[in-house]
Formats: structure tokens, sequence, C-alpha cells
């Protein structure tokens, strides 16, 4: 059986959930900072903590969740990924670190200090920006590797128009996407000043996230030509992402369906993600790691496909309880509970 | 510092980051399962004392907990970026528990983000208390997990290596090695242990500093009681480790007892220390204890340290690391069962201040026996990081720049470190019980009397 097939599609899809919850939750905390300083707080700020609160942990298992299987699924990928990426992985874990242990101390502890506000808001933009890192590498031509082992090409790195579209990009879909999502929250609490404010957020960030996303596939054009021949071979993949798009922000610029517009954002991004993740293939690591050959061996593969299996058993039954508690209860959301 | 090589850079900065995040990772299985007992004699009893004790402990642990996520997200990282080459042979062979590890850690997220929030939801409040069961089985399945992958680097089994290549993998055989059974049993009963430690050691500080309420006596009965039994479970499990270790890794256990010639009816030897010629001086010698531990028989034999290659043997240093562990096991044992004979003796008054110093001093002191039990189960282990297959120093990142990283994650315990304490200073000293215990449930006063 394909373990190769079944493990990365398994990888992918919890990075695309990561994706979707930690872009939440970076957002959020960015524009409860920026809600701060331009003294709009008191309209949105609890609409975010009320739903921030119960899930932080949640969007953090996700990545752990990547991480894990991808040491499990692809070792050899856990290898070239951990020799390069010791300084960017790094810098992500302690701006983690300080997000998630600030986020609770002050949530839990005490009341807001504008330094933990800080702090929340530019750890939202930094960490997706540093993550995205290892996706750029993952293009190929920022690594060697010699006798003594592989190494990080960092000059190349920051050098790079692709890497740096490719932040771009990660910053401003996080911006979107977690607007898109405030603006669903807002109006199923009846949160007209809070809705009015986050509504205008999503607005003002859909052209730059268009616009990154343009960018980034020119500059791939110009730094990995094979894979963006690839992308091109399902270039219809990224109509239909481009096509969802359009409806989102049609349905948000009519206020009214914000559940639909934030499905719309999700499947936008679904396809962008999963037509990116195709046309990827068959190298994880470009050149090094190819799918075939860096998978498992067939024992472990089968383990693990089966830990998986029984752990969605567990989990989906969970997640369904913890959304119809905080998510879908309109009294909690709408702070009654 | 830049001179010193990658493999003790990197060794430094896993010791930093686990030395961290098992004093948080403790707590976290620990704790669980005291609070769902508090809050479920809160229910039985229909006592407010031991709800509101529930619901204290849950918000400290809360903050605790957040920081065990972030730095069990940092180990997890950092052994795939300091480490590659171990977590790639790792990744064919370990990662089912790694895996299944997130799996649990998940199971008990969600369950603790709607127990958090979810206190004065339910008519019934014991459908609250259920939303604590599964956060103690996440608890304990997360630590069961990892500790399958660290018995796994002690007793590695359930692969073949053939021409470089791992062949013949057997998840299930590696997860399940000779050295999971007692090393789970002693990381569960430990962490039970010193959690109990820890609430009773607030507990009587509060007591000491003249807290002498209803609230704070049966916190620090429940919370003793629960030492008294979980030491004695740590008893079982350190000699069944003890037994364990003799049979299946005896130069680990040698170096910690100073044992260097293979003898029938050796002795314990505690303390002492070592002379140029690696003779033992000043030490306290209990006549064929060793034998007994490692076999069950005064006159049993143990297998010394020149069985072993010189290249082969962990530093000798672990032997202070495993006496000092043992001795506090003792004393956590000892202070508890005083405190329940003096509590069960009418005439005696187990509130007195020497005793309630005794039970304050217990808490740091079990904290430190785990990370001294956990030093000596690491750097015991030396030079091995996959016993008898794979060398530390074979292990380690060769990139650059791992002493800045070193550097960088020392400033961020420091901040995490100053954080947690500021916090939960700050938490309880302007809410103490008894004005907790009046706002949450004032009716409870005028029930007392009718009663």
């Amino acid at each position: 059986m394909a373990y190769e097939l079944i493990g990365i599609t398994v990888l992918w899809i919890f990075l695309y959930g990561y994706l979707i919850v930690a872009s939440i939750d970076f957002g959020a905390g960015f524009f409860a900072y920026y809600a701060k300083i331009t003294k709009k707080n008191h309209l949105i700020n609890k609409l975010i903590s009320r739903y921030l609160s119960p899930v932080w942990e949640v969007t953090n298992v996700f990545f752990v969740f990547f991480f894990v299987g991808l040491v499990g699924f692809f070792p050899d990928s856990a290898y070239y990924f951990g020799q390069t990426l010791l300084v960017p992985g790094s810098i992500a874990i302690v701006l983690i670190a300080i997000r998630g242990s600030f986020y609770a101390f002050e949530n839990y502890g005490s009341k807001q200090s504008s330094v933990y506000l800080f702090l929340y808001g530019a750890t939202g933009l930094l960490i997706p920006a540093s993550l995205s890192t290892a996706l750029t590498i993952s293009e190929g031509g920022f690594i060697e590797e010699t006798s003594e082992g592989v190494h990080l090409l960092t000059g190349a790195l920051l050098k790079s128009p692709y890497s740096w579209s490719v932040v771009f990009l990660a910053i401003v879909s996080v911006l979107y996407i977690s607007s898109a999502f405030l603006s669903f929250y807002a109006h199923r609490a009846d949160d007209r000043g809070a809705l009015d404010l986050v509504r205008k957020y999503a607005l003002f960030w859909s052209s730059p996230t268009i616009i990154a996303s343009l960018t980034t596939f020119i500059a791939m054009s110009q730094h990995n030509q094979e894979h963006f021949n690839r992308m091109m071979e399902l270039w219809w993949v990224f109509g239909l992402s481009v096509g969802f798009f359009m409806i989102a922000i049609f349905l948000i610029y009519q206020g009214k369906y914000y559940g639909w517009a934030f499905i719309a954002v999700m499947f936008q991004f679904l396809t962008a993600f999963f037509g990116y993740g195709a046309s990827h293939l068959p190298y994880l690591l470009y050149p090094y790691v190819t799918l075939s050959e860096g998978v498992v061996n067939d024992a472990m593969g089968l383990a693990l496909v089966i830990a998986f299996i029984a752990g969605l058993f567990l989990l989906i039954p969970s997640l369904v309880l913890l959304m119809r508690m905080f998510l879908f209860d309109a009294d909690y959301v709408k702070g009654k509970k | 510092m830049f001179e010193l090589d990658n493999v003790l850079l990197s060794r430094l900065l896993t010791s930093l980051t686990l030395g961290f995040h098992i004093i948080f990772a403790t707590i976290g299985v620990g704790v669980p399962l005291m609070i769902s007992i508090a809050e479920f004699m809160g229910i039985k009893k229909k006592d407010p004392n031991y709800t509101l004790l529930a619901r204290r402990w849950t918000r400290g642990f809360i903050i605790l907990v957040a920081v065990g996520v972030v730095t069990g997200t940092a180990i997890g990282l950092q052994l795939s970026l300091l480490w590659p080459s171990f977590m790639q042979v790792a990744g064919n062979v370990i990662s089912l528990p790694l895996f299944l590890e997130t799996f649990a850690f998940f199971f008990e997220a969600i369950f603790l983000g709607a127990y958090l929030y979810t206190w004065d939801r339910f008519k019934n409040p014991i459908y609250h208390w259920l939303l604590s069961i599964p956060v103690v089985i996440g608890a304990g399945m997360s630590a069961f997990f990892i500790t399958t992958v660290n018995a796994f680097m002690n007793t590695p089994q359930g692969f073949e290596f053939k021409d470089g290549a791992l062949v013949n993998v057997e998840p299930l055989v590696a997860m399940f090695n000779p050295a999971t059974p007692t090393k789970v049993f002693h990381v569960l009963s430990t962490a039970h242990l010193t959690s109990a430690a820890i609430l009773a050691a607030i507990t009587a500080f509060y007591i000491i500093r003249n807290k002498n309420s209803d609230y704070h006596k049966k916190a620090l009965k429940l919370t003793v009681g629960s030492i008294f039994i979980f030491a004695l479970l740590t008893a079982v499990a350190g000699d069944l480790s003890a037994k364990f270790l003799a049979h299946e890794q005896p130069e680990k256990l040698a170096v910690a007892e100073w044992h260097f010639e293979t003898e029938e009816g050796a002795d314990l030897i505690l303390f002492g220390h070592l002379n140029e010629e690696n003779e033992v001086e000043n030490a306290l010698r209990l006549p064929n204890a060793l034998s007994f531990l490692a076999t069950g028989d005064f006159n049993g034999k143990v297998v010394g340290l020149d069985q072993f290659p010189e290249d082969e043997i962990a530093p000798f240093w672990v032997h202070y690391m495993f006496d000092l562990m043992v001795l506090i096991g003792f004393y956590s044992l000892g202070v508890s069962l005083l405190y329940l004979i003096v509590a069960k003796i009418k005439k005696w008054n187990e509130n007195n201040k020497l005793l309630l110093w005794l039970i304050f001093l217990n808490g740091p002191l079990a904290m430190l026996a785990i990370e001294f039990g956990w030093i000596y189960a690491e750097v015991g282990r030396q030079p091995w990081i996959l016993r008898g297959y794979m060398k530390v120093a074979e292990g380690a990142t060769t990139s650059p720049n791992v002493g800045w990283m070193l550097l960088l994650f020392i400033l961020l315990y420091t901040v995490l470190g100053i954080g947690v304490i500021t916090v939960l200073r700050k938490l309880f000293k302007n809410n103490p019980a008894e004005s907790e215990l009046e706002r949450h449930y004032p009716d409870f006063k005028t029930e007392g009397e009718e009663r």
C-alpha cells in the first residue's frame, strides 16, 4: 500500500488545519493590539478573548501533530529539516513559547497590560514569518550538502525574492483569514460595533492577500521553474481558489452570510494549499528528499495509519463537543454563559 | 563558551529544556488527579471546601500547564533540530508512541479547555466532574507514551541494523521494550507523589502563616494522605526499577552504586567519595543490601563495572543523583507517615509548626528528586543515545550557532520562570480562600449551622 500518499495527505491536512486555526489566533492578536493603540479595544477585545480562551491549546497541538507526524512518516526529511532549521526553528519555538505562556499569564492570571498585548500582537506576525521558512527551503537552493553534513545557506535565503514573498504572503493571509473569521463570530454574537470594525479589516486585507499570492507565483517561476510548471498544470485548482476568494469578498461586502463567507475563505486556502502541495511532489525537500524514497518502512507506516484512524475516532467527537460548547453555543458566544 | 563543541552544546541545551520542562510536565501529569479527587469529595460530602480547593488548584494549574505545553512543543522540535541523525532512526522505529502522545495530549487539551470554562454551567455538578476524567486519562496516557520512547533509548529492540539500514521494524515490540513497565510505573507514581507534595507544601505554608481555617486543614489532610499512598507506590516502583536495571542494564545500576567488581553479597554504598584509584572512601556501607536491592536475595550476584569497557561507562557522579533521589523518596514517605500517625492520635496536634515545616520542605525536595532522577536516567545512559547502537556524539547536529541558541533559551526560560512566579503570587495573594468561599457559596455558613 502507498503509505507515502496516505502519510503526506494526513500531514498536509493537519498543516492546513493549523494554517486556519493558527491564523485566526495570530491575526486576532494583532487586531487586539491594533485596536488598543487606535483606542477601539473596547469594541473587539472581549469578543476575541471569548473565542480564544478555550481553544488556544488546541491550536498548538495541530502544529505539534504536523512535525511529529513528519518525523514518523518521513524520517529522512526530519534529518534535513532538523540540520538546516536550527536557527529559524529555535526562533519560532521562542516566539510560540512567549506567546502561549504570556497569553495564559494574562488571561488566567491578572489584568491586561500593554506590554503583553504588544508581545501578543508582534509574535502573531513573526511566528508565521519564521515558520514559513520551512516551506521556502523545501523549494531547494538554500541548502548545501558537504562531507560535514547539511547546512543552510542563510545569505541566499535572506537575499531571495521568493523567500520574502512567502513571508509577505504568510503575514497578510493571517490577517485576512483572522478578520474573516472574526466577522463571522461577531455576527453570531450580535455585536454590531465589533462587526463593523472586523468587517472593515477583512475587506482591507483581502487585496494584499491576492496581490501577495500573485507575487509568490511570479517569484516561484524565477526560483524553481520545475515546480512552477507543475503548478501551471494544476491551474484550475488555483483558479477555483480565486473563485472562492471572490465569493468570500462578495459575501462579506454584502454583509449577510458571514458563515458562508468564512467557509469560502477556508475553501480558498484549501484549494491553493493543496494545489501547492500536490505540485510540490514528488519532492518533499528539493532535490534531496522525495516522497517515495523518504517514506518510513511499511511496518511503521501501517502502525501510524492505524494509530491515526483510532485517534480520529477519539478526537472528532471531542472536538465536536468543544465546538458545540464554545463556538456554536449562541449564549456562550454572546457572553451570557 | 563558543569553543565548546556541538555535541556538548547540544547536550547542554537539551538538558536545559528538559530540566525546565519536567517541572511543568510532572505537575501536568499529577495534579489533574488531585483536582478530580477534590471535586469529587466536594460533591459526595456536599462540602464546598473541597469544591473550592479543586477550583483554586485548577486556576494555578492552568498557568503551569501553559508553560508545560510551550516547553513541550520546544523539546519536541528541539529533538529534531539538535539530534537530527538520532531522530532519523527514531522516526523509523519509535515514532508510533511519539505520534500517539500527541493524540493523548490533544484529547487532554480539548477537555481541559472545556473543564476550565464550565464550572457553573451544569445543573448537576457531577457532569462537570465527569469532564475531569478525560483530562486525568489524557495526562496519564501522555506520560505513558513519552516514557516508552525514553525506555526505548535504554533498551532498544524491535528492529535490526543490516548494512547500515534499519530492517524488520516492529513498532509495538519497540514500544513495549523491557524498560517500559518499570519506567512508566516509576514516572507515574513519582509525578503523582510530587504533585501532591507541592500542593501539600503550599497548604502547609498557608497554615504556618496563620491561615488556620477548615479549608486549609482539609486540604492538608487530603494532600498528605495522597503523598503517603504515592510514596508507597514509588518505593515499590523504585525497587522494581532497580531489579530491572540489574537484569537488563547492569552498567547503569553499577555506576550509580559505585559497584566495580562483579560479586555475590554486594554492599550498598551510600554517598562517600572516590579517591584517585577509584576506591570508595567515607561512605556508609549497608552489607549485602545491593544484592538484595538488585536480586531480592542478600547473596545474589550483582554485575559490576568490570564487565564493561571503560568508554561505555557513565560518569561516576551520577551516584550522588541516585542517592539523593532515593533519600528524598524516603523522606516523603516518612513525613507523610508521621503526619498520619500524629493526626490519628487525638491528643496530638498534627498542625504543629515543626511538622508543617517538614511538609513544606517536602514540596521543593520532591521536585528536586524528580530532577535528580532524570539526570541519573539520562547521564547514567551515557555514552549512548540509543544503548548499544548509537552514541550521543553521533546523533548531534553539525550546524553552527548551537551556542547562540543555548543563550537564547536560557533567556527564554528565565523570562518564563519569572513570569510564572509573579503571576501565581498575584493570583492568590489578593484572593484568599476564605473570602472566595463566602463569595461563591454564601449559603454554606447557614447550612453548616443547621447541621
